[in-house]
């Protein structure tokens, strides 16, 4: 509260586990925004009310994203979050940080903002928490004299974000940092100057196991795998039922395609029938790995329930190639993007846009050849109605032969 | 070409229409672009022009980016919310 206590977030600050109340807490040490920010928390938690204005005109001169607008309703009681502005900025990317690139950072931050951070936010990127208007333009300033640029926001290509990949993981099917850096590089209009009916995520994910959940939350998720067969070292499968793995019960009983059989000395893929979920792979990493060929099945359309449900990508290419320069990746978004811009509505997101308008009329609309891959749900019916694609009059034709 | 439309005039068409809705309407760089290959016709205007058009606008600080929701394009203004 404005005098200083704040009983009911010391509550959260009591458990064993790191709370978010004891950072900010730290932070008011020496910030007086912190401080107020507590405050204002406070007074939410007792009236039951958010105190916050989302939006508004903040940026950086020539960027219509990485600036997220806050004011407080009440300047009067905590003056220092009246103005209360998120920035977001570009993470290096999979992650990987020098120590003095974190400091330099924090500096930054620190000198002209609140101090606090989140790393990351659920894009990716690092978020720097709370300053006002007239500090924007000198750390933006500062940033980019240290080689860091802001990541997106609003309606535009939200900052590209990949798993570690090929860096610290040996399933990676395709190099996910080096896509993602060239994504980013590649589209830094559509990053920084937002043109969409809303905005669209890029997440790159080396395997199937897609550590960074692009399957649920990125617009396109390019999620590594692979056309040929797995490779199987069938002395190393030996080893681990001696080992006391129980093959047939573990790793072929929990195959969603139930496409694997063991009868105690040889385990036996149909290829064909494999889904391709890494659950084998995981089980026995030492005796399974992904097959030759690699690339990665693009998907389409997942979000968060922010304005419908919660939806997650479909498949539209099943495999793709992920090599530079990513032309075929590339003309593949650009067709995307021309239609959903062309015929997406405001705040529709590109998976909502294929909803309505149908999977097919989408597919025919980008010229993608409907494939039985594209299903809703693994072992589901197509999307696609085949006999749609029958020119008019062909069945005439055929009863006239008969 | 002197009938080849230059940056400037699609900005200046652009700004022209902002201002005109202002108040009464939020506009997107995609309605800025509908609008302005319709007034001109397809053949002089294209979307590559008028990205070069809204870059131009947002550059100069004629125009500025706002958020409610989704990304609009602006005239400058002080925001209610921020106080003097």
């Amino acid at each position: 509260m404005a005098n200083g206590q704040t009983p009911k977030l010391d509550k959260l600050d009591k458990g064993p586990w790191p709370s978010f109340v004891r950072e900010i807490k730290r932070a008011a040490e020496k910030s007086p925004m912190s401080k107020d920010l507590l405050g204002l928390l406070e007074l939410s938690y007792t009236e039951k009310i958010g105190h916050w204005k989302h939006g508004g005109i903040v940026g950086v001169l020539g960027y219509g994203g990485g600036v997220i607008g806050r004011y407080t309703d009440v300047p009067d009681k905590f003056p220092n979050v009246e103005h209360f502005h998120t920035m977001r900025i570009n993470m290096p990317t999979g992650w990987f940080y020098t120590s003095k690139a974190l400091r330099t950072i924090c500096d930054i931050w620190e000198k002209h903002g609140s101090g606090l951070t989140n790393m990351h936010g659920s894009t990716g990127d690092i978020v720097l928490l709370g300053t006002r208007t007239e500090e924007l333009e000198p750390i933006f300033s500062e940033l980019t004299k240290e080689g860091f640029d802001l990541g997106g926001s609003g309606s535009d290509v939200r900052t590209p974000s990949a798993c570690v990949g090929p860096a610290r993981c040996e399933w990676a099917c395709y190099d996910t940092l080096a896509l993602c850096y060239d994504l980013t590089m590649t589209y830094q209009d559509e990053l920084h100057r937002p043109a969409f009916p809303y905005k669209f995520k890029f997440k790159c994910a080396g395997c199937p196991n897609d550590c960074v959940a692009s399957v649920a939350r990125a617009d396109m998720s390019i999620i590594g795998t692979w056309r040929d067969d797995i490779q199987v070292d069938q002395s190393a499968v030996k080893e681990y039922s001696d080992k006391g793995l129980n093959i047939q019960k573990d790793v072929c009983g929990n195959c969603p395609a139930k496409c694997m059989d063991w009868d105690g000395q040889k385990l036996d893929i149909d290829n064909r029938s494999c889904t391709r979920c890494m659950h084998c792979i995981n089980a026995m990493p030492k005796a399974l790995r992904p097959g030759k060929d690699r690339g990665a099945c693009i998907m389409l359309g997942s979000k968060a329930p922010i304005v419908e449900g919660a939806q997650l990508s479909s498949v539209l290419i099943p495999f793709m190639k992920m090599e530079p320069p990513y032309q075929e990746l590339k003309d593949l978004c650009e067709k995307i993007w021309d239609l959903w811009c062309e015929e997406g509505k405001s705040r529709e997101r590109v998976g909502e846009f294929i909803k309505r308008v149908g999977m097919g009329n989408f597919l025919e609309a980008i010229d993608i050849e409907p494939s039985p891959y594209q299903v809703a749900y693994p072992r589901d019916n197509p999307y696609i109605f085949y006999e749609e694609y029958f020119e008019e009059g062909d069945d005439e034709e055929e009863a006239g032969e008969e | 070409m002197a009938d080849e439309l230059t940056v400037e005039q699609v900005a200046d068409a652009m700004y022209n229409m902002i201002k005109s809705a202002m108040g009464e309407k939020k506009l997107k760089p995609m309605d800025l672009q509908k609008a302005m290959i319709e007034h001109f016709g397809a053949d002089r205007c294209d979307k590559k022009l008028c990205k070069e058009a809204i870059k131009s606008l947002i550059d100069s600080s004629r125009c500025v980016y706002t958020y409610f929701g989704g990304s609009f394009i602006e005239i400058p203004h002080e925001e209610g919310a921020a106080k003097g």
